[in-house]
């Protein structure tokens, strides 16, 4: 395991602004106060066929 | 030189003066030549060049390709290559960037579909393949745009590039295209329309770090593609970069915060492979119509032709006397529908059937009944192709026939070699 484990930034479902969390924090908007937040997309690349 | 060209030339003269009198047009000592071929029989010769399209069936449609068809009539049908050369024509009708109509005529229906055939799966373009997505939060998911990605027209000559390599060798300025696309909604902005015009061609070649390896601090980190650095490429697109055909395709519509960060590699392919690779949008070809009134068609009866006819082939002449005939003028529209040769509903009822049965003495209502299909023969010429190219535009279509016909000049030389 990573010993400084990163900051991971998910959108808040309700106001669509940007949070950031670490492990042990309360999953809620810093804005709204909404419980439902959501991953980004990877930044990995995909790639697709053109078919 | 020069001698035997006056000789000839004198030859020429003399056949004329004489054709001015006899023969329908041909001097007599070539109709006693041996190797001449007699002509058919009219019916035969109807038979042989013509597709009869009658109300139910069309009839004679097959090619007579025996060589010793009409032996028995002393004439020779065998193919031969003079005369191939000497009967055979193109003749260009429309021309514009995008489509070709040209008359093709004199050629086996086998050698036209060959040509239809080779346009639609067989001459090469490039195409983007593969698709390296960084970020897309629009509402189009990913592989759907993907596809919409590979069918846009790319504007680039397909002979200045090689095909890939499948076995998994290197993707290089030789046979990979790259485009970037990289366009962002701003919070607060109204929607936008992302077109085909935000592909932006990258000479360099890719621009995004392959995942798999490290960031080195030495070397350059490895991207999907491996381009050298080669001016000559880049003069070579100097005029002309590569880019999408149209720049008004529309890809995806982006909502405010949505972004679309991707690029996409375009490849030489041919359409067999997969249809974003056809250079046309179609190809096709007709056998061009012959319409022939069998008997004057004149007063009412013109009238009601014309009106029935919906491409427009008939009109209707004056012969005096306030007599009125019908015409083909235009018999290239003639769509094959049939329906002036169609028998009206009300007209063939069985009741007006019954009634002459009835009545033999109306002459009146006997006559009428002459059917439309003993007036109106419709045919089609079988050796006359009327071809039409609609290319997709990134290769105009006069050059797209040219290189069909190479690829079957090359199909041909295949199998000689084969064979020999």
């Amino acid at each position: 395991m990573d010993p400084l484990p990163e900051p991971v930034s998910y959108l808040c479902g309700d106001c669509g602004v940007e949070n950031t969390l670490k492990p042990g924090d309360v999953i809620q908007c810093r804005e709204c106060g909404y419980r439902i937040l959501y991953k980004k997309r990877t930044r990995r690349i995909v790639q697709y066929e053109a078919r | 030189m020069s001698e035997s060209d006056d000789s000839m030339s004198e030859i020429d003269a003399q056949e004329q003066n004489h054709s001015n009198g006899v023969g329908g047009g041909i001097p007599d000592y070539i109709m006693n030549l041996d190797n001449i071929p007699a002509k058919l029989p009219t019916h035969l010769e109807l038979h042989k060049t013509r597709v009869i399209c009658n109300i139910d069936a069309p009839q004679h449609t097959d090619p007579i390709n025996y060589s010793g068809a009409y032996a028995a009539l002393g004439v020779d049908n065998s193919v031969r290559l003079d005369n191939f050369c000497q009967n055979f024509k193109v003749e260009v009708k429309r021309f514009t960037d995008e489509d070709i109509e040209f008359d093709m005529i004199g050629i086996d229906p086998a050698i036209a579909n060959a040509f239809r055939r080779i346009l639609i799966a067989e001459v090469p373009t490039m195409a983007i393949e593969r698709v390296y997505i960084a970020n897309n939060t629009s509402l189009i998911q990913d592989e759907v745009l993907a596809h919409r990605l590979g069918l846009i027209p790319i504007n680039a000559d397909p002979k200045l590039f090689e095909y890939p390599d499948n076995a998994g060798g290197e993707n290089n300025e030789k046979n990979t295209i790259v485009f970037k696309l990289h366009v962002h909604c701003v919070k607060g902005q109204p929607r936008i329309t992302v077109k085909s015009d935000a592909l932006k061609w990258l000479p360099n070649g890719s621009e995004l770090i392959a995942d798999d390896t490290k960031p080195n601090a030495e070397s350059k980190p490895k991207t999907f593609t491996s381009f050298r650095d080669n001016h000559d490429s880049k003069k070579k697109f100097a005029k002309n970069p590569p880019a999408p055909k149209n720049l008004d395709i529309i890809l995806a519509k982006l909502g405010p915060g949505q972004e679309i960060e991707l690029e996409a590699h375009a490849v030489k392919g041919i359409g067999k492979t997969h249809a974003k690779w056809s250079p046309v949008a179609t190809a096709w070809y007709r056998m061009l119509p012959e319409v022939v009134l069998m008997e004057d068609v004149v007063d009412e009866m013109a009238e009601e032709l014309v009106s029935k006819c919906p491409a427009k082939v008939f009109d209707i002449e004056d012969i005096g006397e306030g007599r009125r005939r019908a015409r083909v003028v235009n018999a290239r529209a003639c769509t094959l529908c049939r329906e002036c040769i169609r028998e009206k509903e009300s007209e063939d009822g069985a009741d007006k059937k019954e009634k002459e049965s009835e009545d033999g003495a109306d002459k009146a209502i006997v006559i009428k009944k002459k059917e439309w299909e003993d007036l109106i023969s419709l045919r089609r010429v079988k050796d006359h192709f009327i071809f039409t190219i609609e290319s997709t535009g990134a290769i105009s279509p006069d050059v797209l026939f040219t290189e069909a016909v190479k690829i079957l000049e090359d199909k041909c030389e295949r199998v000689i070699t084969e064979l020999s």
